[in-house]
Parts: C-alpha cells; sequence; structure tokens
C-alpha cells in the first residue's frame, strides 16, 4: 500500500500540495486522474524521489521513503515523455538498467516479444519512431517484475494494438498482485480496467473511490461523463 | 565500480554524437601543426596554444556540459526512477561528459607534437604541463556547467548564463583586472589584484604556467603582482593550491546541486 500524510510542495510560488493524505490499496489499479496543474506528476515524481516533499512522510508497502533508493527495485516506471539517448540501442538502456539493479536480475522481455520488437531493440533509439520508443518505454518499465507500477500516460503515443497489448499486460500484472498506478487523460481507456479512482484538484483529493461508486454518485453512465461533471463542478466532490 | 563505468561508457557515447569532440580534437591539431610549422618548435609554440587553449577549453567546457546535461534530462529521470543513489548517477554523468572532453582536448593539443617527434625536445615539460592544466580546467568548466544547467531550467537561459560566465572569465576579466587596478591607484593595489587572480581559474592556470618562467612578460598585471609580492615559490605554491579548490568546489557544488535538484 502507498501512503501519503501531509505531503506539501511548493514551486516557488505555486504551491501544489498543502498537506496530502492519500493511501493507494495494495494489488489493484488505480487511475489517477485531474485536470492540467491538478498535481499528478508531481506525487508520482515524488514517490519515485525524483522530487524532495517540502513536509510530509510517504511509505510504499511499510518502507518510509528517507531519500535512500533501494526501495525503488520494486518499481517499475513509465514517464510520459522520454527523449532517450540517440545513439544507445533499447538493449543497452535495459543493459544498464539490470547494472544498476546489482547485474542479478534476469530482465523480462515478454513485453518486447508481444510488441514484435524484434531487430528495433538493438537498433540505435534515434533512428526509430516515436511510438516504437513509447514500447521500448512500457518494456524497461514491466522488466524488473515490479511489485509497483507507476505509468504516467502509458498509451500515448502508441498504435491500437500495441496500446491493446499494454493494456493486457496492466490486467495481467494487476493479477499477479502488482499495484498499479496510472495516469491518463483517456478515460474510457482507465475504465477497462481501473479499480479505484483517485482524482485530484488544485492539490487535493476530490475524490477517492471505485469507478462504479463515481458513476452512481454522478449519475453519469459512463467513467468518462462522470469525470467530466467532476471536472465542470456539476457533482458536489467528496472523498467517497 | 563497474556500474558508474557503465553509467560513464553511456553518457561517453552521448558526448561522441554531433562529432563535436572530433572536430574540436583536428581543429587543435590543425592550429598546432601550423604554429609548429611557421614558430617553429620550443617553448614560444607552447605558449601560443597557452593562450588558444584557455579561450577554447571553458568555452567548450562550458557549452557542451550545458547542453548535455539538459539533453540528458529525460533519461536522467529515468535512470534516477531505478535504485541507484543520485551521487553514483551524478559521477558516472559527469565522468561521462568531462573526460571524452579532456581527451579530444589534450589529444588534439599533443597530436602535431608527437606526429613530428617534438613531445621529449624543448618546450616538451611546457607542453605536458599546458595539457595537464587543460585537463583540470575541463573538470571546472564542466562542473559549472553542471551547476548552471541543473539550476536553469530553460535551456537557452542556461546556455546564456553558460557563455556569460566564459565571456567574463576568458574575454572581459583583464578589462575588470585594469579597471580595479585604476579604482585603487592611489592605495595598495596588491590585494584586490590577488583576489581577482585566485577568482579566475583561468587565470590562475595561466600565471601558474608562466611564473618563474622566461616568458615573464606574457604573466600579465595580476601574474606580475602575484610575482612581486609572494615570489616565484610561494606564487606557484598558492596558485597550485588555488587551482585545487576550483578543481574540488565546483564539483562539490554540481553534486549538490544534482542531490537537491526536482526532476
Amino acid at each position: 500500500m502507498i501512503t501519503v500524510h501531509g505531503l506539501a510542495k511548493r514551486f516557488g510560488r505555486v504551491e501544489v500540495f498543502a498537506g496530502l493524505d492519500v493511501s493507494v490499496p495494495t494489488g489493484q489499479v488505480t487511475g489517477l486522474i485531474g485536470p492540467n496543474s491538478a498535481g499528478k506528476t508531481t506525487l508520482l515524481k515524488m514517490l519515485l524521489g525524483l522530487i524532495a516533499p517540502d513536509a510530509g512522510q510517504m511509505a510504499i508497502d511499510g518502507t518510509l521513503l528517507d531519500g535512500s533508493s533501494g526501495y525503488r527495485s520494486v518499481i517499475g516506471y513509465m514517464p510520459q515523455i522520454v527523449r532517450f539517448p540517440a545513439y544507445q540501442s533499447g538493449r543497452d538502456l535495459l543493459e544498464t538498467l539490470v547494472a544498476i539493479r546489482g547485474g542479478r536480475e534476469t530482465p523480462d522481455l515478454s513485453l518486447a516479444e508481444a510488441f514484435e520488437l524484434g531487430a528495433q531493440f538493438d537498433r540505435p533509439l534515434g533512428v526509430l519512431s516515436g511510438g516504437t520508443r513509447q514500447k521500448i518505454n512500457a518494456v524497461l518499465a514491466f522488466a524488473f517484475r515490479p511489485r509497483l507500477l507507476i505509468l504516467d500516460e502509458p498509451t500515448a503515443g502508441l498504435d491500437p494494438l500495441a496500446a491493446s497489448l499494454l493494456k493486457a499486460r496492466i490486467v495481467a500484472e494487476r493479477q499477479r498482485g502488482t499495484t498499479v498506478l496510472i495516469t491518463s487523460h483517456v478515460i474510457p481507456e482507465l475504465e477497462q480496467f481501473a479499480d479505484q479512482i483517485l482524482f485530484l484538484d488544485q492539490g487535493r483529493v476530490a475524490w477517492q473511490g471505485e469507478a462504479d461508486a463515481l458513476r452512481r454518485h454522478t449519475g453519469s453512465g459512463t467513467l468518462e461523463q462522470a469525470v467530466a461533471r467532476l471536472l465542470s463542478g456539476g457533482a458536489a466532490l467528496e472523498v467517497a | 565500480m563497474r556500474l558508474t563505468l557503465r553509467l560513464l561508457r553511456l553518457a561517453a557515447r552521448e558526448a561522441m554524437r554531433g562529432r563535436w569532440l572530433i572536430a574540436l580534437a583536428v581543429t587543435l591539431a590543425v592550429i598546432g601543426e601550423l604554429l609548429l610549422r611557421f614558430a617553429g618548435g620550443g617553448v614560444t609554440t607552447v605558449l601560443s596554444l597557452l593562450d588558444i587553449a584557455l579561450i577554447v577549453t571553458p568555452l567548450a567546457g562550458l557549452v557542451l556540459g550545458t547542453i548535455q546535461v539538459h539533453h540528458a534530462r529525460e533519461v536522467t529521470e529515468l535512470l534516477l526512477a531505478q535504485p541507484i543513489p543520485r551521487g553514483r548517477l551524478f559521477a558516472g554523468l559527469w565522468l561521462g561528459s568531462t573526460l571524452p572532453l579532456a581527451a579530444a582536448l589534450a589529444a588534439g593539443l599533443l597530436a602535431p607534437f608527437v606526429w613530428h617527434g617534438m613531445l621529449l625536445g624543448p618546450g616538451g615539460i611546457q607542453l605536458i604541463a599546458l595539457v595537464a592544466m587543460v585537463v583540470l580546467l575541463t573538470l571546472v568548466s564542466s562542473a559549472l556547467a553542471f551547476v548552471i544547467a541543473l539550476r536553469v531550467d530553460d535551456r537557452v537561459r542556461a546556455l546564456g548564463v553558460a557563455i556569460a560566465v566564459w565571456f567574463v572569465a576568458a574575454i572581459a576579466w583583464d578589462g575588470i583586472v585594469l579597471v580595479v587596478a585604476l579604482v585603487f591607484a592611489d592605495r595598495s593595489v596588491e590585494l584586490p589584484v590577488l583576489l581577482l587572480l585566485v577568482l579566475n581559474p583561468l587565470d590562475v592556470a595561466r600565471v601558474l604556467l608562466l611564473v618563474g618562467s622566461d616568458a615573464a612578460a606574457m604573466l600579465g598585471y595580476t601574474g606580475a603582482v602575484l610575482a612581486k609580492t609572494l615570489g616565484a615559490t610561494a606564487g606557484r605554491a598558492v596558485l597550485a593550491l588555488t587551482l585545487l579548490l576550483w578543481t574540488v568546489l565546483p564539483l562539490w557544488w554540481a553534486r549538490r546541486s544534482f542531490a537537491r535538484k526536482d526532476f
């Protein structure tokens, strides 16, 4: 379980969080949604240690995030935008990640096989299309059998087949007991597999609960309509 | 260590992209070759190379370093999301950015002398000292580039700051020294001039190479004040210590900036 307590963060004059409290259940897919500048990516990056909090505590499966790096060995991270080094191949990067992890782990490349990356995995990333680079981004995130997956707009730039394969893999990971925290602006996509919705607005939790509960709460037929109602202020916000 | 070397290799391969380093080495080698042909070998050629190296080294270190840090921003985030302490990642990225540049500059300076078999001839020791100084100045300028790139998020602004730092240190410094000397003309000028000397690593490197040599005319105002105040031996010791601090402090600052940076 991810627990966040009293999290505060300010970038200059912009206050992103002022005492955020949130918990994300283990073994479920939690869709992190909200308007632009709600703090979604900042929260993900804080969990990864990329951004330091001004105050507050975060813990993953009981391990307090105190600035050390070892806890990240159980995390698979797929950033929204990756401008990979042009002269490296996907395999070069993978080998670097293996070296970072002590050289003991044999990476799981089943996603690369599913994407049929083949020789593209060994070609310089600078000559690959954006979609292929995004596939490699996904392969790297899933390669070390993570217990926690943090995915920031994972299907952006993927063709429908690759997006479908990736979503199937996310579902398989959930069945394996992996906790998944995912942001996406494609709400129907989240609706397919998100157990929980965590709606952030202006740095606070405006709604958290099951996707079905959000639909019922807003009187909407689909999750997309429910989110639209939340965004437009047409439904009272509350933490479920 | 293996991990640091792997990260170094990753950064070094990126540093070689665009062939900038090869172009830099070839340019320095061609200049060295022309100087050897027209000015003959020996100390005179090395001193001419010194002036060129003091312009080129900080410019290359600051500009290429700043560009490289910004260019590697996203992949740095990806690597930082792995179980690796920031200090180790910094070491790999900084060494990978700095060592290829230092090697390119050293190779460009040495190549014509090696080609003509003049490395052990007159001026050989001065050339080796010059190369050592260029390597140290590469470390300094590359560390400062990391500081600039990590503290200024906007790529264009960061590049502007890097070029401004280079301009002040490599081009405008003599003018600043002159202004200070004029301001303190009716008082004791030694202390402010010596302070100015230690504040600029390029000046420190230049004076350290020249003080006590036959080329006292090239010492400049700050070097002349140092030689007059402290003498050649004590002056050398002070400058060597200063250059050591100039190597360590920017590196410490860069590492600290990397450790505290929100990515």
